[in-house]
């Protein structure tokens, strides 16, 4: 660290600067202005579509209901009761938070022991396998997809010898947490051993010394300092298994109890034709769950998702 | 749900049996076997609660406790009876096993969820439409001749070079303007955000809501940005069908919903870039553009790097949006090579071909890669 800055008459966080604000300051302003607009336009054409009724939504764009947002007879919540009583959205949903919450708690945990073992043991093949395992990176999960299904129906086998047996995992949760595991693995490992690399040695060589293992270590030390990278690993696995359709679809099915909610929501689509109001309550639920995480999670999510790769 | 409590208390007994602490150095018949034991009792256990999970009657809500518990707990089991097993071991063993225990799982799960079948398709990608004769290269021929399949790599390309471009640069612009706001950062940030919490299936919905077409005089246009071409006197178009510029608009829905994560993370990088570093060039009468392009731009290039990669390999995987509209993407042009790859191999059922696509694309990524293994080789001298 460089030795305190000799002292200038200016305030000390940058921003605070009042010569910045003066130049372009409002230019600056509008263009945020105009981007979060544009960015915002189809959100709100989702949300404001999903309240009003079907005649509205059939006859007139979205957009003229902010023209007069005072009339009373275009407003409904007639679509989300709809939405929630027509596809079994309930049970959908239910079957969506069986499925993301361990597809989310085991990548983490199988992720963060390998980050630790990749940052701070000494092993025969570490580089290597850390390359592999974050190589892995790039492989298209549409392409490992056919070969699991396979897998989980089939086992298998090489002429009569069975190297891997039938798990009849198909249709079940914990064939689907572990492709989601299988397929957020190597994020999760590049991200996690970012973070976990970057902590300071001082700390763990002092644990070691006091006679601390690998595994108190881990767990009382590592886990508790990466908060921030676990938390926003979590975010991200999370959204990404709980919007998946491709996956679920494969492994849990098209239809039947375990269907989640993102199926349910094609299937609406398959049903309901172009029924936007409907469809559009039924997004706005299913994009809701995701929403709560990350807004709550989301002071964790910038610090533990750049901590490592931030680093010059 | 009073099975859900049961379940919870359930790995108990293990944590109890071997509990003896810091006696590493001995190893008494006792320990083997409660270690051992314990590790029976939670295996019977996980057994029973995957059968309890396939139950198509079960009650939801009690699915729910049980998924969580058996799936969030017994990950960490498995790790803590395999730590104690190690345990066991003598001295000298101990600590050349422990790593491997450590990556163990990972490793394990990767091999059969991502390697093995990366291998299968390289062996299904020689064979025929059914994977029961081999036919050479056949496959690869057609994939660098077909017209469809020509055209899907040329959008392909598009699609990787502009979508991260265009997310990264408005990304960057957008945090490094926000970073300057007084107030009302958090919000703008977080609007920004936003579309990456919804889903494939979810977007395409809400884009209908701007692209949406119906021929004048069926009531109005539902689409937005037909409503904007109503409203101007024009004749609406069929946004969608406008080739080639249908990729574009295409494109358009992954920016939006990938811009936020690129802000996000460029965020954080810049406002981890020092203060004095900054104030230091201002005061030498730099211009804020100078500050941005000489001092800002190459400390977070790092940065940079690992969210281009991240988006190019996502724009090469992108399938969903050209996949779920409702016109044909072979009559429209808007093929991209995962689609490609999809449709051959669920709907045509030609496994062959559809494993060529896949392998065609696998490599296409491995430059990428390359260059991002060198920037962490780098990063690794560094440390």
């Amino acid at each position: 660290m460089s030795a305190t800055p000799i002292p200038v008459p200016i305030g000390p966080e940058r921003g605070g600067n009042v010569g910045d604000v003066r130049e372009g300051g409002w230019l600056i302003r509008i263009t945020i202005i105009v981007i979060v607009l544009l960015w915002s336009i189809p959100t709100l054409g989702v949300l404001i579509t999903s309240f009003r009724a079907e005649e509205f939504v059939n006859t007139s764009g979205w957009w003229t209901a902010l023209a007069h947002p005072f009339q009373a007879a275009q407003w409904t919540i007639e679509n989300y009761r709809v939405a929630i009583e027509g596809q079994e959205f309930g049970s959908a949903f239910m079957n969506s938070l069986a499925m993301a919450i361990p597809a989310t708690v085991i990548p983490i945990t199988i992720a963060a022991f390998a980050a630790y073992a990749f940052s701070w043991m000494e092993f025969r093949g570490r580089f290597v396998l850390f390359v592999a395992v974050v190589g892995l990176l790039v492989v298209p999960l549409q392409m490992a997809l056919i070969p699991i299904l396979k897998l989980f129906t089939q086992g298998m086998s090489l002429g009569n010898y069975i190297i891997f047996p039938d798990l009849d995992l198909n249709q079940s949760f914990l064939g689907i947490w572990l492709a989601h595991t299988g397929f957020g693995l190597p994020l999760a490992v590049y991200l996690l051993a970012n973070y976990i690399r970057s902590l300071p040695s001082s700390i763990i060589e002092s644990a070691r010394i006091d006679g601390a293992d690998h595994f108190t270590i881990f767990w009382r030390l590592i886990i508790p300092l990466s908060i921030p990278a676990l938390a926003a690993f979590a975010i991200f696995q999370f959204m990404w298994v709980w919007n998946d359709l491709l996956v679920a679809y494969v492994i849990l099915g098209g239809a039947g109890k375990n269907i989640v909610l993102t199926v349910a929501l094609r299937n609406l689509v398959g049903s309901t034709g172009e029924n936007w109001q409907i469809l559009t309550a039924a997004a706005f639920i299913s994009m809701s769950l995701p929403l709560v995480v990350f807004f709550s999670l989301q002071r964790y999510f910038v610090r533990g998702l750049t901590a490592g790769a931030v680093k010059g | 749900v009073e099975r859900t409590e049961e379940r919870s208390t359930g790995p108990e007994p293990p944590a109890a049996g071997g509990e003896p602490p810091e006696e590493g150095a001995r190893t008494s018949p006792a320990r083997i076997v409660s270690v051992l034991a314990g590790a029976a009792v939670a295996v019977a256990l996980f057994l029973w609660a995957f059968d309890y999970l396939r139950q198509p009657n079960a009650n939801r809500a009690a699915v729910v406790g049980v998924a969580i518990v058996a799936g969030a707990g017994g990950v960490f089991l498995l790790f803590w009876m395999m730590n104690r097993i190690v345990d066991l071991l003598s001295e000298r063993f101990r600590e050349t096993i422990r790593p491997y225990v450590f990556v163990g799982p990972a490793l394990v799960i990767l091999a059969v969820f991502l390697v093995y079948p990366v291998f299968n398709t390289i062996f299904i990608s020689f064979e025929n439409s059914t994977s029961t004769e081999f036919v050479g290269l056949d496959n690869y021929k057609f994939v660098f001749t077909d017209v469809s399949m020509l055209r899907s790599i040329r959008n392909t390309v598009g699609w990787l070079v502009l979508v991260p471009l265009v997310a990264v640069s408005i990304g960057l612009a957008f945090a490094t303007m926000a970073d300057r706001l007084r107030r009302g950062e958090a919000v703008a940030k977080s609007l920004i955000f936003l579309p990456m919490a919804i889903s494939f299936a979810g977007a395409s919905i809400t884009w209908q809501l701007i692209y949406s077409y119906r021929s004048q005089g069926f009531g109005s246009n539902i689409g937005l940005l037909n409503g904007i071409m109503l409203g101007l006197g024009q004749e609406p178009a069929k946004w969608l069908e406008l080739q080639p510029w249908n990729n574009l608009f295409l494109m358009v829905i992954m920016v939006w919903m990938q811009t936020g994560f690129a802000m996000v993370v460029l965020s954080a990088a810049i406002k981890s870039i020092p203060d004095e570093i900054i104030e230091a060039a201002r005061i030498d009468g730099a211009s804020e553009f100078q500050v941005f392009w000489r001092i800002m731009v190459p400390t977070i290039v790092p940065t940079i790097v690992v969210v281009t990669t991240y988006m190019v390999i996502n724009a090469m995987k992108v399938f969903d949006i050209v996949f779920v509209q409702p016109a044909s993407a072979e009559n429209n042009g808007t093929v991209v090579m995962a689609e490609r790859m999809l449709r051959w191999f669920f709907q045509l059922n030609h496994n062959g071909r559809g494993a060529a696509v896949a392998v065609v694309l696998f490599l296409a990524v491995i430059p990428v890669m390359i260059w991002n293994m060198r920037r962490f080789r780098e990063q690794e001298a560094i440390r």
